[in-house]
């Protein structure tokens, strides 16, 4: 009973610092950089993942030994965006204005990296509980980086936060806010910079479990990875040299094609490497 | 005519889908290192984009719309989108070895890739006619592969560079992105000083 407790506990928290998905794993970026230009935006779309991140992590983990092997990814997709048109319904109702500013991002959660990773790599081998907490954990992790790109970006480049004015960062006070910070340029800036002192610190903090090797960066499963984020980076510096970037390429093509059980003892082993 | 240039020029442009609407990210961040898989990927891109349109646009308006389902259209499009891409790969396989050659390994990589839900989603939030709406995903397709394409040609210098040892990688691929990023803010008022 302690053990799994303390299990539970480390599912939960691995997403929120080691793991944490968007700033460790690099998934899903598109939201990450597009809706952060405020901390409100930040936390709305936190909010949103997480609700479809802990609904599809239920329903995959409750479905696991139903869903044939070879279908598995379009189900999964179903059930996001089963999750994704909830949340689109609620928003619309209830929070209009967050609905407008978040715009085509919302319906996009269906496609984010971060809920299939979930129920390909956690969700479809585990119970229903621990699935839960990794949704959660996962979910809060990703909130967190949402909220901290947001906040960076609408103080530097609006003085504000959450709609309150900061007294220095004012036109005419002692630092003008830089408003390139929340146009699109500020976004890829203080996501780069945020993911070099991630790395930073990683290196601080964690030497001995250092995730090395060449899969994808959205690394979820040596099978699965090209198939859900179309071909990020590969690895966590990305590919060396030209011939190794479509050597990799290559690979993970036809890995992703053949799903046999060749590739179930490699996807195993990738998985405990990473956890 | 006129409208249909404005369309395809803003969509290239002015809103191009990676640099200013952040749609596709992943791919442009994985395929940008050498022109070669930039121009396989960007190629697949811009025909799964228009095939993708032609056909969720029609669903849509004839099947979604009439019979109160619009709801429905997130779920329903990326369904359509997964197996479009399977059936093109299929298709092309048999039919068009050549082509398929030269997209393949691309091909199973986009089903899920968000600039191609985005575009369609984008085409019917911006009540585009069906004509209008192909121009739209042809366009942010050819915005897709110029993104790509200025992009390799940065990296290659960027690789050559002496970065601080966090920044290797993705950091400073992103910060790099960035000032490519602000280069197309110069076609802000582009479009409506040509089509006055």
């Amino acid at each position: 009973m302690a053990k799994t407790k303390v299990s539970l506990y480390k599912e939960f928290t691995k997403g929120i610092v080691k793991e944490n998905p968007v700033l460790r794993l690099l998934l899903g970026c598109c939201p990450t950089l597009a809706v952060t230009t405020s901390v409100k935006n930040g936390l709305g779309m936190g909010a949103a993942v997480i609700f479809v991140l802990i609904g599809s992590n239920l329903v995959v983990s409750l479905l696991r030994k139903v869903i044939p092997e070879k279908v598995r990814i379009p189900s999964f997709i179903i059930i996001i965006a089963g999750f994704v048109t909830l949340v689109q319904l609620l928003l619309q109702t209830y929070l209009p204005e967050l609905n407008d500013s978040l715009g085509i991002f919302i319906p996009l959660i269906t496609v984010n990296c971060i809920i299939l990773a979930r129920a390909e790599m956690f969700a479809s081998k585990n119970p229903v509980l621990p699935s839960l907490v990794d949704g959660l954990g996962m979910g809060i992790g990703s909130l967190a980086a949402l909220v901290l790109m947001g906040s960076i970006r609408e103080v530097i480049g609006n003085g504000t936060f959450m709609n309150m004015s900061i007294p220095f960062i004012q036109a005419g006070g002692s630092i003008e806010p830089m408003l390139i910070m929340i146009l699109p340029p500020g976004g890829f800036f203080a996501f780069g910079i945020l993911i070099a002192l991630a790395q930073k610190l990683s290196e601080k903090f964690e030497k001995k479990n250092k995730i090395e090797g060449d899969v994808c960066v959205g690394a979820i499963s040596e099978r699965t990875a090209c198939l859900l984020c179309g071909g990020c980076s590969f690895g966590r510096n990305g590919p060396q040299d030209p011939q190794q970037e479509a050597e990799a390429m290559k690979r993970m093509a036809m890995l992703s094609l053949q799903n046999e059980n060749q590739d179930e003892e490699s996807v195993e082993n990738n998985g405990g490497a990473q956890a | 005519m006129k409208e249909v240039l404005i369309i395809l020029f803003s969509a290239i442009l002015v809103d191009n889908f990676v640099l200013s609407r952040f749609l596709g990210i992943c791919p442009f961040l994985g395929v940008s290192k050498n022109l070669k898989t930039a121009m396989g990927m960007s190629m697949s891109v811009i025909f799964v984009m228009v095939l993708a349109t032609v056909i969720t646009w029609p669903i849509y308006h004839l099947l979604l719309l009439p019979n109160d389902l619009a709801y429905l259209q997130t779920m329903i499009f990326i369904l359509v989108i997964a197996s479009l891409v399977q059936l093109i790969e299929i298709f092309l396989k048999k039919a068009v070895p050549p082509l398929y050659k030269a997209l393949g390994v691309f091909l199973p990589l986009i089903t899920t890739n968000c600039a191609i839900l985005g575009v369609t989603i984008l085409n019917i939030d911006e009540t585009y006619g069906f004509g209008s709406s192909i121009v739209n995903s042809l366009g942010a397709g050819l915005g897709f592969m110029l993104a790509l394409f200025l992009f390799a040609g940065v990296r290659r210098k960027v690789d050559q560079a002496n970065v601080p040892k966090f920044f290797k990688g993705l950091p400073i691929t992103l910060v790099s992105a960035a000032l490519v990023s602000i280069s197309f803010f110069g076609f802000k008022g582009l479009i409506e000083n040509i089509f006055k």
